[in-house]
């Protein structure tokens, strides 16, 4: 009896690094059905729809210059203000919620995965494909209100680096996967970090140049400005925001640094959840 | 059709017992700092059998202890055990669900599982987008999907509700669907753990002769696990048996089914402890087991095998017993008699001072079911009923399966009896 052409072996624990590309290729229309639910479901049953895809950013955009700009006094340099805070809304929002949902993949797919076998990194990795969707439709939105300003005779003008915009994207969202990713591996046994996830969103918002440019955090936090400049995402949001509006830094060596910690992170990340995934549904 | 397709080898699964808590800290470290030395888990070597009845001896148990076995293509594996023996743990490892602690699995082909259907399916999406959904969960491409729909949505029987939210429809209905598009999956290797529970007694016809199907016709293997004896003996062409976490006895579906039965027995039940009992208790039942021509231990019969149910009871010398009368009713599911063994009528005098007896059955030729017995002793001196020990719901057995000939189907369960019988021109 020959038996040595087996086409895979159930063991306890697989090699350190075990991706298994192969096997999430085979699985991509489940990937691409799982985008399809996000985006069709999320608003099933409610009036307004997909505009709520464009109803956050706005409102966030407004009530952001009203507080930090008009109140707050926040420097924009010469940038319409509600703009500027736009373009760091898009993409914060967009890391918000890749890192808010997959960092809760075992917890909410717990039944799920209890029950059938599929790559489990198709879960989070759906949730941030659908979130580049709306993203991607934010931009959009963004850019009506560009063309809107230019058209009232405001200054305005693309960085120089504009055509990198895809590069702060996608680092955002690798680190967005991959910070999730190492949390929902913690939260299946030790529920406390659960806790501190929707706490800790909260409070790195504000230390990730969302609504101040880091030129502007330099000047002002004098030495404690590394709180801001040492912290990736807002190096990525501050070149993004350079490259729309072409305001503060557009350092491409600070982009390759944050560009390196966002795949280190996907990788950790990555290689948690491989381990984990095996034996989650026991303790979850 | 000889050649292995799945082997097992060692398989072992541990579990934590309690809560996950700051304990659960302590040995996550201990178990670190014995990795980075080199050193063995030291939470492998300790854990208890599983018996959920007993009392655990450390905070780990042992769900399946060193199962080995090997399935054939083309195969339809039984897997037999009680509640908690450990065979959603097996097939929850088979399926990929969760990793064993050590041992392996090695297969030579698709593994997919129905541990319960419609596994995914969102409530919002309509019928035919949850097939798709619901498929592609299971390991099918869009394009494999699309090829079949047409079977789908006809052997689901939801044709009408196709295009209405999945949250429209009845329980049933959601579990046709599901089922559906695990029938028309092609793994090479299909699990099934009682979905046949689910579902009105037409479709699960439908699902059993889908089951059959698969297996008969494209040579698939399938590894099913139920607690009706009858589906089990009707579908497999061998059998495992798991108990308390370790394989006890791997052969042919017949004697695995006894094998299962003879151990499975509720003898040790104490009925002394009961109190919901009528009478002066000058005698007292305290045990009832019904046994096999070779004296073992059952719980299960055929309808045309003998057996004997023994009653064992004590006797109160201090009560006096003028003319003692004792009758054994059979009771089906829905409370009504079906036989009565009044000890007058059958002509037996009970010898007093023995703490025994037995009733002797020829044959119990009832419609697969699951019957009770009844106990009741009287004093018959006088016209009015004195109970002595009356005791409701001593035993509980099954009726198992049977055909009437050897090319027919299995007689379908139920009520009525079965007679020998044959028809004619």
């Amino acid at each position: 009896m020959k038996s040595d052409n087996w086409l895979y072996e159930i063991k306890p624990k697989g090699k350190f690094i075990d991706l298994n590309l192969k096997e999430i290729w085979r699985y991509r229309d489940l990937l691409i059905l799982f985008v399809k639910r996000d985006i069709v479901t999320v608003y099933k049953q409610t009036v307004l729809g997909p505009l709520w895809f464009l109803i956050q950013p706005l409102f966030t955009g407004v009530i952001f210059t009203l507080v930090f700009n008009k109140l707050g006094g926040i420097n924009t340099y010469g940038v319409p203000s509600f703009l500027f805070n736009l373009s760091g809304i898009t993409l914060w929002s967009y890391f918000k919620e890749s890192l808010s949902t997959t960092s809760k993949t075992f917890l909410t797919n717990s039944s799920l995965f209890g029950k059938v076998y599929f790559p489990r990194v198709i879960a989070p990795a759906s949730k941030v494909l659908s979130g580049l969707l709306k993203y991607v439709i934010q931009l959009g939105i963004f850019f009506v209100f560009y063309l809107f300003f230019l058209w009232n005779g405001e200054d305005l003008q693309l960085g120089p680096y504009w055509y990198l915009l895809p590069i702060p994207v996608f680092s955002v969202a690798m680190l967005g996967l991959g910070v999730g990713m190492i949390l929902s591996s913690l939260t299946t046994k030790y529920r406390d970090l659960s806790i501190l996830i929707d706490f800790g969103i909260q409070l790195l918002m504000y230390i990730s140049a969302v609504m101040y440019s880091l030129q502007f955090a330099s000047e002002e936090l004098g030495e404690y400005a590394w709180v801001v400049t040492y912290n990736p995402l807002a190096q990525l949001i501050e070149l993004y925001r350079n490259m729309l509006l072409d305001v503060g830094q557009d350092s491409l060596w600070q982009l390759l640094i944050a560009v390196v910690v966002s795949i280190a992170t996907l990788f950790v990340g990555l290689v948690i959840f491989n381990r984990t995934e095996k034996t989650f549904i026991d303790t979850v | 059709m000889s050649e292995v397709i799945l082997k097992v080898e060692n398989i072992n699964k541990q579990y934590r017992l309690g809560t996950v808590g700051t304990g659960t800290l302590s040995h996550d470290l201990n178990r670190f700092w014995h990795k980075i030395r080199g050193k063995e888990d030291p939470y492998l070597k300790v854990g208890t059998v599983n018996d959920r009845s007993k009392k655990a001896s450390s905070d780990y148990v042992w769900a399946l202890r060193d199962i080995n076995f090997e399935v054939k293509r083309g195969e339809i594996l039984g897997i037999i055990g009680k509640n908690g023996a450990g065979k959603s743990t097996l097939l929850k490892i088979l399926s990929r669900v969760t990793a064993p602690t050590t041992g392996s699995i090695k297969t030579k082909g698709r593994i997919a599982s129905l541990l319960e259907v419609g596994t995914g399916m969102h409530p919002e999406l309509t019928g035919r987008e949850n097939i798709y959904l619901n498929g592609a969960i299971l390991g099918m491409t869009k394009a494999e999907i699309a090829s079949k729909l047409e079977e789908i949505v006809d052997f689901s029987g939801c044709e009408m509700y196709i295009d209405t939210p999945v949250k429209r429809y009845s329980s049933g209905m959601r579990v046709r669907l599901g089922f559906a598009v695990a029938a028309f999956l092609e793994p090479d290797i299909l699990v099934v753990d009682e979905v046949l529970a689910v579902g009105d007694a037409e479709f699960q016809k439908k699902a059993i002769g889908k089951m059959k199907d698969i297996s008969n016709t494209t040579g698939r293997t399938v590894l099913f696990v139920s607690h009706n004896m009858g589906a089990i003996r009707d579908l497999c062409t061998r059998a495992i048996v798991i108990e308390n976490g370790i394989l006890r006895f791997d052969g042919s579906t017949n004697d695995s089914v006894s094998h299962y039965l003879s151990s499975n027995s509720h003898s040790e039940e104490d009925l002394a402890s009961r109190t919901d009992r009528l009478g002066n208790q000058a005698i007292k039942l305290k045990k009832v087991r019904i046994v096999d021509t070779n004296e073992r231990s059952i719980e299960a019969i055929g309808p045309f095998d003998p057996f004997s149910i023994v009653f064992e009871y004590e006797r109160d010398t201090s009560i006096e017993i003028k003319k003692l009368l004792i009758s054994i009713q059979i009771i089906d599911a829905n409370q009504n008699i079906i036989a009565a063994f009044p000890s007058d009528e059958y002509c037996y005098d009970f010898n007093t001072n023995s703490n025994s007896f037995r009733l002797n059955i020829e044959m119990m030729n009832f419609r697969s079911s699951s019957y009770t017995i009844n106990f009741l002793s009287f004093d018959t001196t006088t016209e009015t009923l004195n109970y002595i020990d009356r005791i409701d719901n001593v035993f509980t057995f099954t009726v198992l399966n049977t055909k009437m000939h050897t090319e027919g189907r299995l007689a379908r369960p139920g009520s009525g009896v079965l007679l020998k019988a044959k028809f004619s021109d």
